[in-house]
């Protein structure tokens, strides 16, 4: 009786713990958001994120997409050249990379990259009284550390997105045109053809945002909400990739069923 | 002097604080006077960095309120409560510099938040502000390359650079060489004197500390357990008080933290 009783106990303290903690993380993001307005009296804040968080992220986010792309060009021309559908193979690489790779993919590597960066500067600035001491001299932390931080990481992920689905395309290109002797002008044409602003292009970036949002608000708030102590912050970071992956396929599926569901 | 001049700077009535299950302050009363040094002292542990937190408005009481030069600093909204910091300084135990910015632009972060100066005013303003704590020469230095005791003296520069109406030192003492700990006492005591920056040094370090303040309050078991001037103090007559200005090591005040029993507790394993 007294296990069972026990059991309810500790199950309901974790419910209102997660409650509480999910109710902290909403209140931290509308704060994050309306600190709007001290970037634009700030811009060199928000600048100075951007390079942080987007530009140090090129080599990578590019890189991979190259090889994904070169693996989709393998890949797609095996199976399309069974059909005698080779042809084809620029628009399967594009439309694969725009739609779905190339959003889910850079938000997953953003997440391991930046995200996890993100949480262990905000948890240390914690854990050595940073943001205390910026309260103290009249300077709200929100506003000042974690909001450009945030539109830092909204404005990188569709750019780095794009960038992951050009270098992409690239690597399909490479491997299907370089070396399986798919016809250059059918590769471009095709996609230019078939490829449709509103449908691809427009899907795939909605779905960026919508990642940026929610990767750099869990990596910001985990640091925030973080215990001030060496294994907390290791928790923390490692919550925050954990969460953000999660994140990051569960609204991937609720998305693409919502664009291209009817 | 005016009549405002003689109310205390900080007014504390009925202060019920606690973390979790554990009681920090159960009724705490206090009134900090203004131009003077007012020290506080209790073991470690006991609440004192938690005290000045909740004087800086930086956590809530559950019970009571604390007044900041009139104002119950708990019911202020963000502006009112930010305006009202700009005219406190405080010393964080670690220093709290900022690790990305170097040791002049940690001092010059509040002047460039808080004012228009020019550049030229900037800078002269900032290399007075380290030439007081002696560090002038390290303004090019990064807060990592810097020791335990100079990040402190750095956020000192950092805490007076606005003149503040008043500086809380958490733990100024620790970590400081013989020297600059003498240049300290004499700095915190020059600041209060000519700058008329009154001061609440919070420490454990009890010689020092009985030895610039005016003012001590000895808190223990959340509660002040006795107040006066060191002179007083050192003629106490509660137990309490003696075995901690006398540094010994039994008494009233336990070195231990509530325990079970030793021998049950080892014999449970
Ligand atoms: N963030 C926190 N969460 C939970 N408990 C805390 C937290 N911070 C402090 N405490 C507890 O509050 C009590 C008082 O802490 P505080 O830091 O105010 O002590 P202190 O008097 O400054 O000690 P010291 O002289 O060692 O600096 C301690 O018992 C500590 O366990
Ligand atoms: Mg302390």
């Amino acid at each position: 009786m007294r296990v069972i009783m026990d059991y309810f106990v500790n199950l309901g303290r974790k419910v209102i713990a997660a409650l509480e903690k999910t109710g902290r993380g909403h209140m931290l993001f509308v704060k994050m958001v309306a600190g709007f307005d001290e970037i634009l009296r700030r811009p060199s804040l928000l600048i100075r994120q951007l390079f942080y968080i987007g530009v140090l992220s090129v080599l990578l986010i590019s890189l991979s997409g190259f090889f994904v792309g070169m693996v989709l060009g393998l890949q797609g021309f095996y199976t399309l050249s069974q059909f005698g559908a080779e042809a084809s193979l620029g628009v399967m690489v594009a439309a694969s990379l725009v739609r779905e790779l190339g959003p889910v993919v850079t938000a997953l590597l953003f997440a391991g990259r930046a995200g996890s960066a993100l949480t262990a500067e905000i948890g240390l600035m914690k854990a050595t009284e940073q943001l205390s001491g910026l309260e103290m001299m009249a300077v709200n932390p929100v506003r000042r550390v974690l909001t450009p931080r945030m539109f830092g990481g909204i404005v990188s992920m569709p750019l780095l997105a794009a960038m992951f689905s050009m270098f992409g395309v690239l690597g399909g290109w490479f491997v299907g045109v370089g070396l399986l002797g798919v016809d250059d002008g059918t590769y471009w044409s095709q996609m230019q053809g078939k490829i449709d602003l509103h449908e691809d292009i427009y899907n795939g970036v909605i779905k960026s945002v919508v990642f940026g949002v929610v990767c750099t608000w869990i990596a910001l708030f985990e640091g925030f909400d973080s215990t001030p102590t060496s294994e907390g912050l290791s928790r923390a970071t490692t919550r925050t990739v954990v969460h953000s992956a999660f994140a990051i396929l569960g609204l991937d599926f609720i998305l693409t069923a919502m664009m291209f569901g009817e | 002097m005016s009549v405002q001049d003689e109310t205390p700077l900080v007014k504390i009535r009925n202060l019920h604080f606690s973390r979790g299950n554990k009681v920090i302050f159960d009724g705490v009363d206090m009134d900090i006077p203004r131009r003077k040094v007012t020290a506080i002292m209790g073991p470690s542990g006991t609440g004192k960095t938690t005290l000045l937190k909740l004087i800086g408005g930086q956590l809530r009481p559950e019970q009571g309120t604390v007044e900041v030069d009139g104002e119950d600093i708990h019911s202020l909204n963000t502006k009112a409560l930010y305006k009202l910091r700009m005219r406190m300084g405080m010393l964080f135990q670690s220093g709290a510099l900022l690790t990305d910015i170097s040791v002049f632009e940690n001092v010059a972060y509040p002047l460039r938040e808080h004012t228009d100066l020019s550049s030229s005013m900037l800078r002269k303003l900032v290399l007075m502000k380290l030439e007081a704590v002696g560090l002038r020469g390290a303004r090019d230095m990064m807060p990592s390359e810097l020791s335990g005791g100079m990040a402190r003296r750095v956020a000192l520069a950092r805490a007076i650079a606005l003149d503040p109406m008043m500086i809380m030192y958490d733990e100024p003492f620790t970590g400081q060489d013989p020297i600059s700990m003498g240049v300290l006492v004499k700095l915190i005591r020059s600041l209060n004197d000519a700058a008329h920056i009154s001061s609440i040094v919070v420490s454990h370090d009890v010689q020092e500390t009985l030895e610039i303040a005016d003012q001590v309050f000895v808190i223990s078991n959340g509660k002040v357990v006795e107040s006066g001037s060191p002179n007083e103090l050192a003629v106490s007559k509660l137990d309490w008080t003696q075995q901690f200005v006398k540094g010994l090591p039994d008494g009233p005040v336990p070195f231990h933290y509530p325990a079970d029993d030793l021998n049950e507790d080892l014999l449970n394993s």
